[in-house]
């Protein structure tokens, strides 16, 4: 691959890779917000939803950030081991892979009083001959948000938390605290949850940072009167007059603050905690009863949040191929193909580019990934904390506070607009997710292969690219899959770095979903879906058919 | 191809801990073994003769095999051949493809290669097993690709790591006898490195602890 | 082709002076090759098939490539010009060409982000209602000076299900009525959309003592006190609104999808024909009908502009005269098609072109012109800016 001296750079050229844009776009922000005597910021404080917005994006945040990791630390206490949760797990991986935008539309769908359960229980059950004027959708409290938030992001906390799990050697600690007559739960909360805690802190904080500011999903879900902060920046930025933009600049730097400020907060919660746990052990923690009820509990979260998404997703299949579907009826009263065919030259069009931005974003990320990986391994570099922070910096600061200075940057060194451009961009946020897919994978690998490798005179090279990629080939393929997944579902990226010249399935769904059309929005939610799930069944498949004949190569996990 | 494998003045130091003292020298066809519990530095001295030690160690003195000073050498160009405790075959490959994998390569052309690898199974009694999976084979089957694949890649010395104690006690003997004759067969200087007196016993060579002092079996 | 190229040039020197002919040929001859970005709102699948339509007619009849950027609010690309002109891109810019009218088009003229005038230089002007339909020349109360060329023609109307509903309110007094004493089963579209501000509008309409001052820029002086009766009424309605005024639909479809989904009885859209379209494409009940008020509802144009960076402004011209050409503009009317009305005076055109227009049917729920009712006038930029921002004081925050 890359010869030795220029692989011992890789991992800092990779971290420059994410700084650089996120340095530079914040950079980019932060001078309209100030420039004109801070006029955004007057302009900012002059709106008069500016505290209630912030309240929204605080509380939603928080509320859905605590909800998840509790949803995930819960599936994991009361059910790791069993069945069920390799039933649960098997349901929640494939969700990862649903874009923000689609869950949304789907979830949206799914509990709005005309949505699908109430057509399902209407009238036999509700009674209701129209929908009920029940404010569930776009509620002032954000819930309908905060639910599509736990919904997405139950599944990435979840998986996160299966990598970290052997290297807590959980069975082992869960016997011997139960041996010692601990329940489960507070064998799990004394034994396990510390060691697993400080291996999730970071994708618990990108959590909290994106619930706090995403914008798709808060366009959707999210409350109108007003919006949240990020949400409304997004609509300062499409504002006409020019004080809107700096208004927009004012209003990220806000977030940005807010956001900090709501990780502070957490830190707080972290040691509270801490010092709860401690006294929970000190004071010999039993619990046994609360087991069964927690277990059930976890199998109710889990499934709810699993059959959200599926529901929602499903509803949206069923739109894209209806006829008339009028309200109470739980099915369409006809099926037809027409809003397939008649989008299906855009589908097609939109579909390639997005895969085509999707590949080269995460072939690179893969590339400089690896690259990492390796020269961690020849050169036995061990990352420093610092470079896991680095690592998650684009996830953690908010997309509004940085990326409209990118645009800038973009537009004056005129490469806004192109669809590399846009890819170079999805880079920033592919590269984070391919890598702590494939790490723990990769630094797990048998070393002795390696060591064997080079004892019958191989070079590192050839070990490299005969033994150990062979070998990691599955790993490899499902970070790749995950990098499609990330880059398919951008969309503030894509939308302000491609100047609304670059279309991808994620920015017509959000377009489209402006105009109502549930029928095209079915279908290009769909498909903005599938691309991310052919990826993944092609990690599964492909793997599985190269070594069909080769039993040590099956999955044993 | 064959040499003398010399550690000159070869220390090792954990910290302030000596962990390695060796100063000699290991002739063809000669086996020496190093003995001592688990964690008294065996394989620390194999992984500073191979060129993998860790970077927590501090090593010093110079290795020399079969005149050159390979001290500072990459692994891989060192032709210091290793057997582990495990077979450790290449999962993904064939039986076949492992042995290819050693092959130098010099040795050209497909058909040439190909009866390398056959010549290499027939004499450990594993002819027409080349493309068979080595998950399926048994486990003195794998013992015995994993030596004809060290030897394969025309190593100058020969380093073995614990590689009988995994193997059951009737299969050990046979397999420890079918190594041993090898590397007399072949000529190589190697180094055994065993906690198992009987391993020592049959090597037949000097046995010594990992500081160098000579022990009495 | 060169051939076929003298002969439509003779053609058309009949109708042209000699200098607008060879002005025009030679922007012909320059947009032929040209791609045009089109910045178009791409919400409504019906318009996004009617600008893949333009698009096919631009490229067979001149050679001109058309590419519809899908927005999803017109302000992105206004912003977007801005942004350009803010980095210094003065040539070359992103957008050829953008469907626009009112506030962003009073914005984008104001700061001299518009390349022009051309609209009146477009051969197919000739054909334009200048006389009797007055907004095409005037948005919002500004002139358009040849800097923005109209395209369709829209009037407030609304729509509700007959099946559900006989005798819909006709009078903005009757509707006040009718809602409260059915809560829950109206709402419009949150300003500052448009189609929300279009409401509130006419609500000013029915409840100023005289409408008619909102045809000069507001006056601060009395500002408040014309506009009270206004939000008398509509403190009056909020709380009988669907979801009591706790939340609003963002938009027109998203306005059309609760009428669907009966979440609401009454809906309303600035387009006579959408009710018609939106039954012929399955997505409404074919008992949708529509009415007016009786005084009349607000009516204006829809107008395409280029910005003054355009890379193709050649081609840009090309689409907008496309746009104005009668075979395009009897689709648009089509209720099959978009249900837009035409911009063009019917007895200017030839006889052949007439037919095309007199051939269509009205559709089962638009109502034909007699019916329609007079269209009122847009009042002044300057109010909608002002009442949609008071709008969200008095109900966009959540108290």
């Amino acid at each position: 691959m890359i010869s030795g001296g220029l692989l011992r750079w890789a991992p800092r050229l990779t971290l420059a890779l994410l700084a650089g844009p996120v340095a530079a776009g914040l950079l980019g922000t932060l001078i309209p917000a100030f420039s004109n005597d801070a006029k955004g910021f007057r302009a900012l404080l002059d709106w008069p939803g500016l505290w209630p917005a912030l309240r929204l994006s605080l509380t939603t945040g928080l509320a859905a950030t605590a909800l998840s990791l509790g949803i995930t630390l819960l599936l994991v206490a009361s059910l790791w081991g069993t069945r069920v949760f390799a039933l649960i797990q098997h349901l929640l991986a494939p969700l990862l892979s649903v874009p923000h935008a689609a869950a949304a539309l789907g979830l949206a769908f799914l509990i709005a009083p005309s949505g699908w359960i109430a057509r399902l229980l209407s009238p036999w059950a509700t009674g209701w001959a129209h929908p009920p004027d029940l404010l569930i959708l776009n509620d002032p409290y954000g819930l309908s948000l905060t639910l599509g938030l736990v919904a997405k992001e139950v599944p990435f906390l979840f998986l996160m938390a299966l990598a970290a799990l052997p290297q807590t050697d959980v069975a082992r600690r869960l016997n011997v605290a139960q041996s010692l007559g601990a329940g489960r739960i507070a064998a799990f909360l004394v034994s396990v949850l510390p060691s697993l805690y400080s291996q999730l802190r970071l994708p618990v904080y990108a959590v909290l940072a994106y619930s706090m500011t995403a914008v798709e999903m808060a366009m959707i879900l999210g409350p109108t009167r007003p919006a949240t902060l990020s949400a409304q920046v997004v609509i300062w930025m499409a504002d006409p007059m020019l004080q809107g933009q700096s208004t927009a600049a004012a209003g990220a730097m806000l977030q940005l603050a807010a956001v900090l400020a709501a990780l502070l907060l957490w830190v707080g919660a972290e040691r509270i905690a801490r010092h709860a746990l401690i006294r929970l052990a000190e004071a010999g923690l039993r619990a046994h009863l609360v087991d069964p009820a927690l277990r059930g509990l976890a199998i109710l979260t889990g499934s709810l949040t699993a059959g959200a998404l599926i529901l929602g997703l499903a509803s949206l299949a069923v739109w894209s191929v209806a006829g008339l579907w009028q309200f109470p009826d739980a099915l369409p009263e006809s099926l037809t193909m027409r809003t397939w065919m008649r989008a299906a030259p855009d589908l097609i069009r939109t579909g390639a580019l997005t895969l085509g931005i999707a590949a080269t974003a995460t072939g690179l990320s893969l590339a400089l990934v690896l690259a990492c990986l390796e020269a961690e391994h020849r050169h036995g570099l061990s990352p420093r904390a610092g470079a896991l922070w680095v690592l998650y910096l684009p996830l953690l600061v908010p997309q509004v506070a940085f990326l409209p200075g990118l645009q800038a940057a973009a537009l004056r060194s005129g490469a806004e607009g192109h669809w590399l451009a846009v890819a170079a961009a999805h880079l920033v946020f592919v590269l984070p997710y391919v890598f702590l897919s494939l790490a723990p994978a990769y630094r797990a690998w048998d070393n002795r292969i390696s060591v064997a490798g080079l004892s019958l005179g191989a070079s590192p090279a050839r070990v490299f690219w005969r033994l150990r990629l062979p070998m990691l080939l599955r790993p490899v393929l499902t970070a790749a899959a995950v990098g499609l997944a990330v880059s398919v579902g951008q969309y503030l990226p894509t939308l302000l770095i491609g100047g609304g010249r670059v279309e991808t399935l994620t920015t017509e769904a959000v377009a489209l979903s402006s105009g109502g059309n549930r029928r095209l929005i079915g279908a290009y939610a769909l498909l903005q879906m599938l691309l991310p799930a052919l990826g993944f069944a092609l990690a599964l498949l492909l793997p599985a058919l190269v070594f069909r004949h080769r039993r040590g190569m099956a999955v044993t996990s | 191809m064959t040499g003398t494998l010399t550690l000159q003045d070869l220390r090792i130091d954990q910290g302030t801990t000596p962990v390695v003292a060796l100063d000699l020298s290991v002739a063809p066809g000669e086996v020496l073994t190093i003995m001592g519990p688990s964690g008294s530095g065996k394989s620390t001295a194999l992984s500073a003769i191979m060129g993998t030690l860790a970077p927590a160690f501090r090593q010093q003195g110079r290795i020399i095999l079969q005149g050159r000073d390979i001290t500072t050498l990459p692994p891989h160009q060192r032709r210091v051949g290793l057997l582990f405790q495990d077979d450790v075959l290449f999962p993904h490959l064939s039986v076949g493809a492992n042995l290819a994998f050693a092959l130098p390569p010099a040795i050209k052309g497909r058909a040439t290669r190909r009866a390398r690898v056959e010549a290499a199974l027939a004499q450990a009694e594993l002819a027409g097993f080349a493309d068979r999976d080595p998950a399926t084979l048994s486990g003195g089957q794998r013992a015995r690709v994993a030596l004809m694949r060290t030897l394969l890649a025309q190593p100058c010395a020969l380093l073995l790591d614990e590689p009988f104690s995994r193997l059951d006690a009737g299969l050990r003997a046979q397999i420890r006898g079918f190594v041993l004759s090898r590397i007399r067969d072949t000529g190589l200087a190697a180094i055994l490195v065993t906690h198992d007196a009987e391993d020592a016993h049959a090597a037949g060579g000097r046995v010594i602890t990992p500081l160098g002092a000579p022990v009495v079996l | 082709m060169l051939r076929r190229h003298f002969l439509l040039a003779a053609a058309s020197l009949f109708a042209l002076p000699a200098h607008a002919q060879t002005a025009w040929d030679n922007i012909l001859e320059a947009a032929r090759g040209q791609t045009v970005y089109w910045h178009a709102w791409g919400g409504d699948p019906k318009i996004n098939d009617f600008i893949a339509y333009v698009g096919e007619q631009a490229q067979s009849r001149h050679g001109v490539k058309l590419e519809h950027v899908k927005l999803a609010s017109t302000a992105d690309a206004v912003a977007r010009v801005l942004g350009e002109r803010n980095a210094g891109t003065l040539t070359g810019g992103a957008v050829d060409l953008i469907w626009i009218n009112g506030e962003n088009f009073a914005a984008m003229k104001d700061q001299g982000l518009l390349f022009g005038p051309f609209a009146e230089n477009l051969p197919n002007w000739t054909y334009v209602d200048v006389a009797g339909k007055p907004a095409v020349v005037t948005d919002f109360t500004l002139p358009t000076e040849g800097y923005e060329s109209p395209w369709a023609m829209a009037q407030l109307v609304f729509e509700y299900d007959s099946s559900r509903l006989p005798q819909p309110p006709r009078t903005l007094e009757a509707l006040k009525d009718w809602v409260l004493a059915h809560p829950g089963r109206f709402t419009y579209p949150q300003p500052p959309d448009y189609l929300g501000a279009t409401f509130l509008k006419q609500v000013a309409y029915g409840t100023l003592a005289d409408p008619s001052v909102m045809q000069a820029p507001l006056d601060e002086a009395t500002y408040e006190q014309t506009m009270a009766p206004m939000w008398a009424w509509l403190d009056e309605v909020t709380p009988a609104l669907w979801r009591a005024g706790k939340a609003y639909p963002q938009n027109e479809p998203a306005l059309g999808q609760l009428l669907a989904d009966a979440e609401i009885d009454i809906g309303f859209a600035l387009n006579p024909g959408r009710a018609s379209a939106e039954i012929a494409a399955g997505n409404l009940a074919d008992s949708v009908r529509t009415f007016t008020f009786e005084g009349g509802t607000i009516g204006n144009a829809s107008f395409v502009a280029i910005p003054f960076n355009a890379a193709h402004q050649a081609g840009a011209q090309v689409v907008a005269n496309l746009l104005l050409d009668p075979e395009i503009q009897a689709r648009a009317q089509d209720p099959a098609v978009l249900g837009f009305q035409t911009v063009l005076n019917l007895d200017a055109l030839s006889p052949a072109d007439r037919t095309r227009f007199d051939a269509l049917e009205l559709g089962i729920a638009t109502l034909s012109p007699a019916d329609l009712g007079p269209a009122l006038l847009e009042p002044h930029g300057s109010w909608m800016v002002r009442i949609s921002q008071d709008w969200i004081q008095r109900y966009g925050v959540a108290q």
